[in-house]
């Protein structure tokens, strides 16, 4: 199957995966969210995020086993790039409420002019990261 | 119970979708990103496969009068459109062009287990904790402006 056909047939999962936990627990399914209440988490609020969490990392480390090139990585980065990163993004999703799935699948479908915004605004500054790492600083950071 | 199997079900999906599509592989998150460089559109065909159904699918469900597993939908309340809502996102967006990680790859990428994602995911938690006290800082500071 050619590669944007399978993108295409994860997203309709991703799709799923969302529609799913609205119909039955009522949620956002949202990761930065679920992921920031585990680990500060509140009483009686912590087990279904820990559910969601092992659920993510057992699938995979299953997929990892099966077919590791789903998780080739190609970019070439230094670990204070990825530790600065990681700071970005967790800063940055608990400030503005939510990542790519909460705003950028869930936000946009139920047309949340919040997360509309929000996904606009992490794409251009994404985009604007992106330029200033490859072609200002020749790849490498 | 039940919400927590549907919750596992729910992230063992999504990790799924996430990984057949690619997303799991950094450089294609940055080609995605990268328009002045060869554009990569597999993103695309992820957010229109994802946004397609799940926008018909929650106008269905948004028929019952609640969830079948609990009392009432929980859906975000705030409509305004504040500064920390843009600046934050900026924030993460500056942060997920770096490296080509957001949250829900990072975490289906951890048990691979490499010093770059444990960085990440440990890098990101660190920055969620930080987002209470700074937050904390940032409203004491405008209050304290608006009083002189």
């Amino acid at each position: 199957m050619h590669p944007y056909l399978v993108a295409l047939l994860g997203g309709i999962i991703l799709g799923l995966a969302s529609t799913l936990f609205m119909l039955f627990n009522g949620r956002v399914l949202g990761i930065s969210g679920i992921f920031k209440g585990l680990i500060m988490p509140m009483k009686g609020d912590i087990q279904w995020r820990l559910s969601f969490i092992l659920g993510m990392l057992m699938t995979g480390a299953i997929y990892f086993a099966i077919h590791p090139q789903a998780f080739d990585n190609q970019i070439s980065r230094s670990f204070y790039a990825y530790a600065l990163a990681g700071l970005l993004v967790g800063m940055g999703t608990a400030f503005g409420s939510g990542c790519t799935s909460g705003h950028g699948i869930c936000g946009i479908s139920r047309l949340s002019l919040r997360s509309t915004l929000a996904t606009i605004t992490f794409m251009l500054t994404g985009a604007v990261s992106v330029y200033l790492v490859q072609h200002l600083m020749g790849g490498e950071i | 119970m039940k919400q927590h199997v549907i919750a596992f079900i729910a992230g063992s999906l999504f990790a799924f979708g996430l990984a057949l599509s690619g997303m799991t592989q950094p450089h294609k998150i940055i080609g995605f990103l990268d328009i002045f460089g060869t554009w990569d559109p597999t993103l695309l065909f992820v957010m229109i496969g994802a946004i397609a159904v799940h926008l018909v699918a929650l106008r269905l469900t948004f028929r019952r009068k609640a969830p079948l597993l609990e009392n009432q939908f929980l859906l975000p309340t705030q409509k305004a459109i504040t500064p920390r809502l843009i600046i934050g996102s900026g924030v993460f967006g500056l942060g997920w062009g770096l490296t080509g990680f957001c949250p829900g790859p990072a975490l289906t990428s951890l048990p691979k287990a490499t010093t770059e994602v444990i960085f990440f995911v440990g890098a990101m938690a660190i920055g969620m904790y930080l987002h209470k006290p700074i937050s904390k800082f940032l409203s004491e500071g405008l209050s304290r402006s608006q009083i002189k």
